[in-house]
């Protein structure tokens, strides 16, 4: 993949405090300093302060602060049952729909603590990508504007239905191989296929953030480049936050990358950085490929 | 040694004979009775059978249409009780609920699916024909209604259940409320199987004889609208084949084998249909 090179700029060297930007520096100085550090130059979109996370009586994730900034790539990595996918599954409050589970902690969208919202309006504004594409036993074109329906949104009762629906089609790189059958199963499609659908299907309501846990570990390598390739465009319009357990992914695709263990959050640099000089002894072991 | 060895081998042959002779058992009986009602019933199922009713005592010839029309209407009433009551009890259980509660739900309706269907009868007797002081075709439409329900109910519950989690929490990721999600995505990707299970229940209380003999009760003539007593196929065989005359046993034979045919071929029909449709999903 060609990203690696074309790696944007704004990923200097700063120093590990005071590096917040913008608009919403008052409203968003992290508390504690402890692993919180925002590494990236750009106005913050969501803020993670001090979150802990419980299923039952295992203490999943301790004290986790992160920053996610507006228009990046964070991607969160870190070995098999490190708390990476439930981590990510706080952020738009999926956590809620697993039972025994309990959350004590922080999560603000643009300054908004996110459990004050409704939670259906609050997962319009966050996508989801899973690790195995989902579609819906429905056709192409019903999978892309079943977001648009059942929000009411007006792309959906104007009539522009259509439009939208190729719109979201385009933005995932889907449209060109499924203009012809939009009326087809979703489950005709490919694997890598049925995953840009997903992608559509979640950027057709226009989410703020898109949440992508381990979307291409059910891909070969080919729809994962072009699954990686589509990120890079995306991430004009739209925050994107990627789990994933394939370093080589998160060095190609992030601006920022939180590296965890254990349910700590152990070190969150600039991506090149946390590859190339990491601070913490435990991520150059797990970098180096000496454990996970 | 040798001794031990001829007798583990001869215990093994008589086991493994056993086992097949039972199966061959099982399997003969259905076309047992197929072959027998063929046999006995088969020339009276004709097109008077079909088309009219059935003669006074002591003349000879005419049919059975009134008990199918009412064995339809019955079921028609039963479908349209029974079907939403173990459809929405289904979805409840699968995707509502706490620990407690679904337990037992689940305990209830198997239960309720054992209770005898006299049991059920005399129920549907004390429900709706004591109020009124009649027997009626909305009686005996409750009564079958009734046993469908734990049917219904149970493999709803087992189809939703089987629709990937990953699923719901595309839906749910997208914003929609958890009715929405069931509504607009569990239910119609269970809903072949919901159907299947609904029509195996439809077709497994069409013969049920009891439930009706105190609802519907029977009817010579054609039963209008629905709080008449009415005639069914099963209550007819039961009437006939009990009855003192000899052409009255060879129409409950034809009956019987009308009975079963219907019944055969649904099932055999959704099953099909089910083995079609048993994969829609790759991945």
């Amino acid at each position: 993949m060609a990203q690696t090179s074309a790696k944007p700029a704004y990923n200097r060297p700063e120093s590990s405090e005071n590096s917040v930007v913008g608009s919403m520096e008052t409203v968003l100085k992290p508390p504690t300093p402890t692993g919180s550090q925002t590494v990236v130059e750009a106005p913050l979109r969501m803020q993670i302060r001090d979150l802990n996370f419980y299923y039952g009586k295992l203490h999943a994730l301790h004290s986790i602060n992160l920053q996610v900034a507006a228009n990046r790539v964070t991607a969160l990595i870190g070995p098999s049952g490190c708390g990476k996918s439930t981590l990510i599954r706080t952020f738009n409050r999926m956590h809620e729909t697993v039972r025994g589970t309990r959350l004590v902690g922080e999560i603000l969208l643009d300054g908004e603590d996110v459990f004050a919202q409704d939670v259906t309006h609050l997962r319009r504004r966050i996508g989801m990508v899973f690790q195995r594409p989902n579609p819906f036993p429905k056709s192409i074109f019903e999978n892309v504007a079943y977001g648009l329906r059942i929000n009411g949104l007006p792309a959906a009762s104007h009539g522009h239905l259509s439009e939208a629906v190729e719109h979201s089609l385009l933005r995932a790189a889907l449209w060109d191989e499924v203009k012809d059958q939009l009326h087809k199963s979703a489950y005709a499609l490919s694997g890598g296929q049925q995953q840009r659908l997903c992608i559509a299907r979640a950027l057709a309501v226009d989410p703020e953030v898109l949440l992508l846990d381990e979307p291409c570990s059910a891909l070969d390598p080919v729809n994962t480049a072009k699954i990686e390739e589509l990120l890079f465009h995306l991430k004009q319009n739209c925050t994107l936050v990627i789990v994933t357990h394939n370093m080589q992914q998160a060095a190609r695709v992030s601006d920022a990358t939180a590296f965890l263990l254990n349910g700590e959050l152990i070190e969150f640099r600039p991506t090149p950085q946390l590859f190339t000089t990491p601070s913490d002894p435990r991520t150059e072991a797990y970098i180096t490929g000496r454990f996970g | 040694m040798n001794l031990r060895m001829l007798w583990r081998k001869s215990v093994n042959i008589i086991m493994l004979s056993l086992t097949g002779l039972c199966a061959l058992v099982a399997v003969s009986v259905l076309f047992f009775i197929l072959g027998y009602l063929v046999y006995h019933g088969g020339r009276d199922v004709n097109w008077d059978f079909f088309t009219k009713l059935p003669k006074p005592v002591g003349e000879t010839g005419g049919g059975m249409a009134n008990a199918i029309v009412g064995s339809g209407k019955l079921l028609f009433l039963a479908a349209l009780f029974g079907i939403p009551v173990g459809l929405l009890g289904g979805v409840y259980l699968a995707e509502f609920g706490g620990h407690a509660v679904p337990f037992v739900v689940r305990y209830t309706a198997d239960l309720l699916n054992g209770v005898p269907s006299i049991v059920i009868g005399i129920f549907a007797y004390a429900l709706v024909v004591m109020p009124v002081h009649h027997f009626s075709t909305l009686a005996g439409g409750f009564a079958l209604g009734v046993m469908m329900i734990p049917i219904v109910l149970r493999s709803t519950e087992e189809f939703l259940h089987a629709v990937p989690r990953s699923m719901r929490e595309g839906a749910m990721a997208l914003g929609a409320s958890k009715w929405r999600t069931i509504s607009s995505v569990v239910l119609p990707a269970a809903s072949r199987g919901i159907l299947t299970a609904a029509l195996l229940a439809l077709a497994r209380v069409a013969g049920e004889t009891a439930p009706l003999l105190f609802t519907a009760f029977g009817n010579r003539f054609w039963s209008p609208g629905w709080s008449q007593p009415i005639s069914s196929l099963p209550v007819m065989i039961y009437t006939y084949a009990v009855g003192p005359y000899e052409d009255w046993h060879q129409q409950a034979w034809a009956a019987g084998l009308v009975l079963l045919g219907l019944v055969l071929v649904t099932n055999i029909v959704v099953r099909t249909l089910l083995s079609r449709g048993a994969s829609p999903q790759r991945s």
